[in-house]
């Protein structure tokens, strides 16, 4: 029996290597559902696209017929194409969030009496339900009683029926959308604005620089971290559209406003729907859309990530 | 009437009689899912379960009712995952898909009941597949015209019983300012009730059913003369404009309001519009008319039924309440003027006073030798039914597309049919 008993000259493995072990032991609950509830379903899905399945009875493998079909919607024009079209113009139109909720925080951005008043309820419309959305703007556009047109009356113009139209009825449900997603941006601009340095405001007055320079050339550069969320969020706001579409259109007037959330959707899980392995497939073509945004989001911030 | 009540009391009494045996020794729990979320419905199917576990004490029976659109899509879970031992669900082919899934349990056996055969004989075949039954009926009601008399008195016009006569009263109500019939198809389904009837007028129920089917073209010229029929009063302004924008409901008031003077709906659209003020002086109905004089008259009559997943722990209480809910008392009860509002299924149950009641039990009765349809999207194939309701809705809107419409439907026809 020694002194140096005391001190176990092996010491345990886990205190040898508490310190690379600790930040996976934390990372180990997230990484366990990601990997059972986003990665495995990845892999789910692109396997059940190869199958045909109503959901009930038998699966029978049938390789790519689910991709050659929608090759086929889509050189018909029908069904897919619109859902891909519609989801184009979503991703485009959706973007003017982003200026206008910068716009809007540009305004918000000073400090008046009850201005906590005024942006809160600028914000209002991203804290209450898409499904409240949907309808406020389903009763708007109503052919019948709706605000829109009546307002339209008054300058003149004929009813229109926004929903009812298969040319406007996306711009229709954008414009919904739009709503709630400027007040998001307008928010992440607004605590970019906070962090805007001063002393370079200062810097550029003296310099001369006001009005657009100002804002292009000293804040925006600034508001560049705010940006690339609003960018980030807008694209995948975009691109998972679904819950207006459902409440304000499903997805008619006969079909012309599907984007391909809902169509897969309609096609695997609705009401009519029993063709999960085509659903499957339409959202793996949704994923790998999706995948390329994503990819390039990761690449650029790992880029910055790398730059400093 | 003193017939009808002394007829209702044997049924009772003939009833009571079948349940009490079996009362006593029924134990255990049964769950019974129901989608009849509307407010009178559940109330009424409410009503009912109540006599049903007065009549088994020994039952512990659990109601879980299902808004009834979301019921449609949790059908899959359920009967999968947590089956009752008691569901509702939808005759014909909008069953098959869980009959040929072995989630429905075969109740045959109940259908060689003399009772059960003799007084449920009428739905039996709207309850077949493969020789066997899957489940009860347990209410059906007729689909119409149902029309503003006090617009057709105004006009001077009667209730048409052809082509011709129905044309010619369009016009006429066209060119007093208003509608002829008001709809809504942004859920589609109104859509498929006006293709039955004119597709079963113009070429019969046999082609409406083998279309259904698969078994003909849509770019067919019989097809093409139905639509043909349909254009003639789209052309000349018989529906009411941004009907793809509104729901049935939303549909109604045009009709109370007197902007339109006819709907083609099913008896389910009595209670609404009574409820909005239209009297019984007001308010009519007339079987929808011939077109082409050659093919026998057929009837939309969609059946709602009860069904016993095939994964229910408790099949023999699920039995019982089968033949309870269709018993000709409950039959009568349950589908009265104040509860339902509907047709009773057992030939043994009386229909109630209520004109549109009488109307339309003489009419499927009497009148609809052609045979008795469920509805298009219960008939035909969920896909197929999909996509053609969107083309009948594309239809009514742009019916100069009708050839691109059809060619659409027909390539659907190829890939759903196999």
């Amino acid at each position: 029996m020694t002194v140096s008993s005391d001190i176990p000259d092996t010491e345990s493995w886990f205190h040898r290597n508490q310190q690379r072990i600790a930040p996976w032991l934390f990372l180990a609950p997230g990484i366990l559902f990601f990997a059972v509830y986003v990665i495995a379903p990845v892999f789910q899905s692109f396997n059940l696209s190869l199958y045909e399945w109503d959901g009930l009875g038998e699966k029978t493998y049938v390789g790519m017929r689910n991709y050659e079909d929608l090759y086929w919607e889509y050189v018909d024009r029908d069904a897919f194409f619109t859902s891909l079209k519609n989801n184009v113009m979503w991703l485009f139109l959706y973007l003017l969030a982003i200026p206008a909720g910068l716009f809007i925080a540009l305004f918000l951005n000073q400090t008046v009496r009850g201005i906590r008043l005024y942006k809160s309820l600028f914000f209002f419309p991203f804290v209450i339900s898409q499904v409240v959305v949907g309808l406020v703007f389903t009763w708007f556009y109503d052919p019948n009683f709706g605000l829109l047109n009546t307002m339209l009356g008054w300058v003149g113009m004929g009813p229109i029926n926004v929903l009812g139209n298969e040319h406007l009825v996306t711009y229709g449900i954008v414009a919904a959308g739009l709503w709630p997603q400027t007040a998001y941006c307008m928010i992440l601009y607004l605590t970019g604005l906070n962090a805007v340095d001063p002393e370079q405001i200062e810097a550029g007055r003296l310099d001369g620089a006001k009005g657009w320079s100002m804002l292009w050339n000293i804040i925006l550069p600034q508001l560049r971290p705010a940006t690339f969320i609003a960018f980030v969020v807008t694209i995948i706001g975009a691109l998972r559209s679904f819950d207006l579409i459902s409440i304000m259109t499903q997805g008619g007037p006969f079909g012309s406003s599907r984007v391909l959330a809902y169509y897969m959707f309609e096609v695997a899980l609705s009401e009519y729907g029993f063709r999960m392995g085509y659903g499957a497939a339409i959202a793996v073509v949704l994923f790998l859309i999706m995948l390329c945004f994503i990819t390039y989001f990761l690449w650029s911030m790992y880029r910055e990530e790398k730059g400093h | 009437m003193l017939s009808k009540m002394k007829t209702t009391a044997a049924a009772v009494a003939v009833a009571s009689a079948f349940a009490v045996p079996a009362s006593a020794e029924l134990t255990g729990d049964l769950n019974i899912f129901l989608d009849t979320s509307n407010p009178a419905p559940r109330a009424t199917m409410e009503a009912m379960i109540d006599r049903f576990k007065a009549e088994h004490p020994g039952l512990n029976v659990e109601t879980t009712v299902i808004d009834r659109e979301a019921y449609k899509t949790q059908i899959r879970n359920f009967l999968t995952a947590n089956a009752p031992d008691v569901a509702t669900w939808y005759a014909a082919n909008r069953m098959r898909p869980y009959v040929e899934a072995g989630l429905f349990e075969d109740v045959s056996d109940l259908y060689a009941e003399p009772e059960i055969a003799e007084g449920l004989a009428s739905t039996k075949g709207a309850l077949t597949i493969d020789d066997k039954q899957w489940g009860v009926a347990y209410t059906y009601y007729q689909w119409g015209v149902y029309y503003r008399k006090d617009i057709f008195a105004e006009l001077g016009l009667s209730e048409p019983t052809n082509w011709a006569e129905e044309k010619a009263n369009c016009g006429k109500i066209v060119a007093s300012g208003r509608a002829c019939y008001t709809i809504g198809t942004k859920y589609l389904w109104t859509a498929g009730g006006w293709f039955d009837y004119l597709n079963m007028r113009t070429n019969g129920f046999d082609f409406h059913m083998d279309l259904a089917a698969g078994n003909v073209s849509w770019e067919d010229d019989r097809v093409k003369q139905t639509f043909m029929n349909w254009k003639e009063l789209i052309d000349m302004g018989g529906f009411i404009a941004d009907h793809q924008t509104y729901s049935w409901q939303e549909a109604l008031p045009f009709m109370v309001n007197g902007e339109a003077a006819s709907y083609l709906m099913g008896n389910f659209a009595v209670a609404p519009l009574r409820e909005a003020g239209l009297t019984d002086d007001q308010l009519d109905f007339y079987q929808f008319p011939v077109i082409n004089p050659e093919v026998a008259l057929s009837e939309d009559a969609p059946t709602d039924t009860f069904h016993i997943p095939a994964n229910a722990k408790n099949k023999e209480a699920a039995r019982e309440f089968l033949r309870f809910a269709t018993s000709p008392a409950e039959q009568t009860i349950i589908n009265n003027g104040k509860n339902l509002g509907q047709l009773p299924v057992n030939a043994a149950s009386s229909v109630d006073d209520d004109k549109f009641l009488q109307m339309g039990f003489e009419m499927l009765s009497n009148n609809s030798t052609g045979g008795v349809a469920q509805f298009w999207d219960r008939d035909a194939p969920a896909e197929m039914a999909k996509v053609s309701m969107e083309g009948f809705q594309e239809f009514m809107v742009k019916p100069d597309q009708m050839d691109k419409i059809l060619a659409k439907l027909e390539r659907a026809r190829g890939r759903i049919y196999k």
